[in-house]
């Protein structure tokens, strides 16, 4: 299990580099998806099941569908790659990535000081977090539920206004 | 049968997916990139909170993956509603168009 632990985590971090860098929209979704299993897998191998689970079924079934939709809504062609070539020469990358790199490093430097303990090697199932999600933490659900409502009334307003406002221009 | 890997290990990969995300958010300047990179940062903040639960062998972690799970989705919602009106006033999904808007 330990191996499957490195293997989806390198899976993850080369899908999710080669989404960043990939010019095309559909192809970058589609690396962001294996990279999001790859995290899933990565859940799975430390016994989060219930977390795996959701992460396929939340992350990958309906997140990035909601991305692949507006994706062939807008109809991105060879324009708009041609137009990312455009954007992304190779001078660009240096400033963000030596400022990421540092903030890396730095978190890298914390981590390494800790104590080097291990995962507890338990498996921590749906029951256990069933259980804490409705009991200590069910103030959490219900605002996450508010959360949801107002998600869903701003993009039920910002949807039906883009037909009758957009061509106003 | 579950892993038994250092913390550090764990949380040293969901630092370098933030990374990542970080660089695309900055390097990116199609707001639909852009959009895909914050859900990355946002999986890899959730991704430390469950290696940390995976430490104690408590639920808490996942709990809290869970509500960022809940964030992430109402943000995309409400993101890509405001990326489609955009791209339908502008033809373009260039994060700069945006700056020509008055009031």
């Amino acid at each position: 299990m330990n191996l499957l632990f490195y293997i989806s985590s390198a899976i993850a971090l080369l899908g999710a580099a080669l989404a960043m860098t990939c010019r095309n929209a559909f192809h970058a979704l589609l690396y962001v998806v294996v990279s999001l299993l790859a995290v899933a897998g990565v859940f799975f191998s430390l016994g989060a099941a219930f977390a795996a689970a959701l992460e396929i079924i939340v992350y990958a079934g309906a997140i990035i569908v909601l991305f692949i939709f507006v994706v062939m809504m807008l109809n991105l062609g060879r324009s708009a790659v041609r137009k990312e070539d455009g954007f992304l020469t190779p001078t660009m990358w240096i400033g963000p990535g030596v400022l990421a790199l540092a903030l890396f490093v730095e978190l890298v430097f914390v981590l390494i000081r800790g104590g080097g303990s291990t995962t507890g090697g338990l498996e921590v199932g749906p029951k256990e977090v069933a259980l804490a999600l409705f009991g200590p933490y069910v103030v959490g659900v219900e605002l996450a539920s508010f959360l949801l409502l107002a998600g869903l009334v701003g993009a039920a307003y910002l949807g039906s206004g883009a037909r009758s406002t957009g061509g106003e221009r | 049968m579950t892993a038994e890997v250092l913390l550090e290990h764990g949380l040293v990969v969901a630092s370098a997916l933030f990374a990542i995300g970080l660089i695309g958010v900055l390097v990116r300047r199609n707001l639909l990139f852009q959009l895909l990179a914050i859900e990355i940062m946002l999986n890899a903040a959730g991704m430390a909170f469950v290696i940390a639960g995976a430490r104690w062998g408590e639920a808490d972690g996942q709990v809290l993956f869970i509500f960022i799970l809940v964030m992430a989705a109402a943000e995309v919602a409400v993101g890509l509603a405001l990326l489609l009106r955009l791209s339908h006033r502008f033809r373009d999904l260039d994060g700069d168009a945006v700056s020509t808007m008055r009031g």
